[in-house]
């Protein structure tokens, strides 16, 4: 049996419907109409997400691919849209809108007294449109498409809260340099078209063996391999959208915008697109191993470095988003090794426990009165103990504690990148156990800043409000009124719609892996989807030495990287549980480093410096010199100054006496009259 | 014996005398009008000459033609020059320049 079309329809389309309703029609349904569709659309999609992955997995559903609709026609080129639905793409399917419908949920309580509320739900539900055309998609036109549209929803939503300029710097900074990713991707599906002469998925990975031996003439003297142009053309999408090290600027900016779509979109989903497509085009990249190294190590730098600012910041959300970063570059690492099947794995595995962190993150910051700074936080444990808890359980899975759903996916890579020969694989070996450590530290930071120790802050109470009520008055945009550290009122434990994902999150983030890790990573689950050349399969070589995850779990607790997870857990418990005087010393004793880090390697510094105002001097010269020089000068007011400059000349002639027009009359005459008998002569 | 270029040379002496006219002249209207129509004399006068010397009536049938023309066109002539007194209270050519660009 095959899947239905109609449910693929339904389930990419009643997103768009609730988005259309809430967008359009906000003010005519409300703000509970606008919730209302909106969840209902998304909660469609994902029932019927699950069906199909329960339909592809045991029903024995074959893979659905074919175009549903064509887009354009130019000559032989051919745009349509179409699904392609295999098992890779019924769990990005089910994972996207499975988070996504936990953060409508959330989004509830969190947006509760926005004045942008149907605004914002019309754009996570048009986001989860996107990110479902973009996962769902049989061909290079549509994942395009798709591409670019989740890139405008996080556009707007990080620009959310327009009124911020911090906002709008944010958004734009986000824009500008996925901008510079797109440049690549489009490059490198134009090369395919150039190559492979399609657009369609299937047919460019079964012409892909016809790449090699192809070369393609870009610098003199050098001829490109083909199958690396692409690759790294495509990577550089990847790059953009995924925030991989230089064009990850963005990403912990994107912090900006309201929390929930930091969750959806900043960490879960969005960011994963560049994974899911490298994975998706395995059949392209498997021919490439320069390509392949490229992305080793773009993706282990990302790993490493970025975690290590993770441990200076001091923002709540910015933690967990340098944590991002260098999650996404696991992942990165596990694509450069070949280990697509890991990658994807711990994309799934991330999508939930980084969407538990980020949940759990927007939970305190609402019931600590929108305070993101997590010096004026300790002690919040006993406030708000359900969001306690279940942040723990996303850190222990984020830092790898065996039997959580992190272990599975990030030991597979670790020993993936151990097992692979490629070029870089030492550094990446190096760089993904040091993060470990990196992870452990920041991850236990954030909890015990947070939740433990001493509360730093007080709260004053004031005389006309009490009750937990009066903290909505901070949801407009300016949060900058009140003293750091002083709260008008106790914190207090969020409402339901808030607590409630974070508890139906942290069910998957200490469960799936478990559950999941034998077929997924060491089984032929993905079966075609998923294509690995037999002497880069590193996965299949760790497959030899699995014996089930229980198994897996009990040698974790032996294995190099358990122990560089619990060295951050040691270091984090005791210098920031009980001796917390150690961070200001180390921080005074290694000032360098300390700088270094808290200024992001001063990578933002030299971006603006050289690329942003690089291309502001770049305009205002093309303006001063091409616009205003060039073009108004000599071409506009050139042309029409030059016709001024003859007239005035020639209107000298025009004397108004009629005895002079007479003798041009005349001489006229005698000069026709003298030309004539001079050719007669 | 006067022969042909003795009416040819008077012709041109005419129609020189009619340019000079148009051209030295800077006072008065009414001397650009007579020297039109001693322009066209000037022309009759060949015709003419022409006429005898080939035998052709032709030319003299012309002349008739350019005479009455230059009776109606001296009419209008005076006639534009009595609206622009009227206009202008003068008509002195100097002074008439409002075609000027």
């Amino acid at each position: 049996m095959s899947l239905s079309l109609s449910i693929l329809l339904t389930i990419a389309l009643a997103p768009l419907v609730g988005s259309i309703l809430a967008g359009l029609f906000g003010r005519v349904i409300g703000r509970a109409g606008a919730h209302t569709v909106t969840l209902l659309g998304v909660a469609i999609a994902c029932g019927l997400s699950f069906y199909v992955l329960y339909q592809l997995v045991w029903g024995g559903a074959q893979n659905f691919n074919q175009d549903v609709y064509t887009w354009f026609e130019i000559g032989k080129l051919h745009a349509s849209v179409g699904f392609m639905v295999d098992r890779l793409t019924a769990m990005m399917m089910v994972v996207v809108t499975f988070v996504s419908l936990l953060v409508h949920l959330y989004t509830i309580g969190y947006m509760a007294d926005d004045p942008g509320y149907q605004r914002f739900f019309s754009y996570i539900s048009l986001f989860t449109f996107s990110m479902l055309m973009l996962v769902m998609s049989n061909n290079f036109m549509q994942l395009f498409f798709g591409w670019e549209a989740v890139g405008l929803v996080s556009y707007l939503l990080i620009g959310f809260w327009y009124k911020r300029p911090t906002a709008i710097f944010a958004n734009l900074k986000a824009f500008l340099v996925n901008r510079v990713g797109d440049f690549g991707f489009l490059l490198g599906i134009a090369a395919i078209l150039f190559f492979l002469n399609t657009l369609d998925y299937q047919t460019a990975f079964d012409a892909a063996p016809t790449l090699v031996g192809k070369t393609l003439q870009i610098t003199q003297n050098h001829a490109w391999d083909a199958a690396t142009v692409i690759g790294i053309l495509l990577f550089i999408g990847a790059m953009g959208k995924s925030a991989q090290v230089p064009l990850h600027v963005w990403l912990p900016d994107s912090m900006e915008g309201p929390t929930p779509i930091s969750a959806l979109i900043h960490a879960a989903t969005m960011v994963t697109a560049g994974i899911f497509m490298v994975a998706r085009m395995s059949p392209l990249f498997e021919l490439t191993d320069a390509a392949l190294s490229f992305i080793l190590v773009i993706g282990s730098t990302t790993a490493l470095f970025t975690g290590l600012i993770g441990i200076v910041q001091n923002d709540i959300k910015r933690v967990i988003a340098y944590s991002t970063l260098s999650q996404l570059g696991y992942m990165t690492v596990a694509l450069g090794v070949s280990a697509y099947s890991g990658a994807v794995f711990h994309l799934m595995t991330h999508a939930f426990f980084k969407a538990l962190l980020f949940l759990g993150a927007g939970s305190v910051i609402i019931g600590m009165h929108h305070e993101q700074d997590m010096r004026y936080m300790g002690g919040l444990r006993k406030y708000m103990p359900i969001t306690w808890i279940t942040m723990w359980i996303g850190s222990l899975a984020l830092a790898g504690t065996p039997f959580f759903s992190g272990f599975y996916s990030k030991d597979a890579i670790i020993e993936a990148v151990g097992e692979s020969h490629r070029w870089g694989a030492n550094y990446a070996y190096f760089c993904v156990l040091a993060g470990v450590f990196v992870t452990s530290l920041y991850s236990f930071r954030l909890l015990y800043m947070t939740f433990h120790g001493k509360e730093r802050f007080t709260v004053e109470h004031k005389a006309h409000g009490h009750g937990h009520d009066a903290h909505d008055d901070h949801h407009d945009d300016d949060h900058g009124h009140h003293t750091p550290g002083v709260l008008e009122h106790a914190p207090h434990e969020s409402p339901w719609v808030v607590t409630v994902p974070l508890v139906l999150l942290a069910i998957p983030s200490i469960l799936i892996g478990f559950f999941t890790v034998g077929p997924m990573l060491f089984g032929d689950w993905f079966g075609k989807a998923i294509h690995v050349n037999e002497e880069n399969n590193v996965l299949g070589e760790l497959a030899h030495e699995f014996h089930g995850a229980l198994n897996m779990g009990i040698h974790g607790f032996t294995a190099a990287p358990f122990w560089l997870a619990f060295a951050g857990f040691a270091v984090a418990t005791y210098v920031y549980l009980f001796n917390p005087s150690i961070a200001d010393k180390a921080k005074r004793a290694l000032k360098p480093v300390y700088e270094l880090l808290n200024h992001k390697y001063w990578i933002d510094e030299l971006y603006f410096a050289v690329f942003a105002k690089g291309g502001v001097k770049l305009g205002e010269g093309l303006a001063k010199v091409g616009d205003a020089a060039i073009i108004d000068g000599a071409i506009v007011n050139g042309s029409a100054g030059l016709v001024q400059r003859i007239a005035s000349g020639t209107r000298r002639l025009q004397s108004g006496f009629l005895f002079h027009y007479a003798f041009a009359m005349i001489l006229g005459l005698i000069l026709l009259l003298g030309g004539y008998w001079l050719i007669g002569q | 014996m006067i022969t042909l270029s003795h009416y040819i040379v008077l012709g041109a002496i005419l129609f020189c005398i009619a340019v000079a006219g148009l051209f030295i002249n800077r006072k008065n209207v009414i001397v650009l009008l007579m020297a039109i129509e001693l322009m066209l004399l000037a022309v009759n006068t060949n015709f003419v000459a022409f006429s005898r010397f080939f035998g052709d009536v032709g030319g003299q049938v012309f002349v008739f033609f350019i005479l009455t023309v230059a009776a109606a066109e001296s009419a209008i002539g005076l006639a534009i020059l009595v609206l622009l007194f009227r206009n202008r209270s003068t008509i002195n050519v100097a002074e008439i320049d409002s075609m000027k660009g």
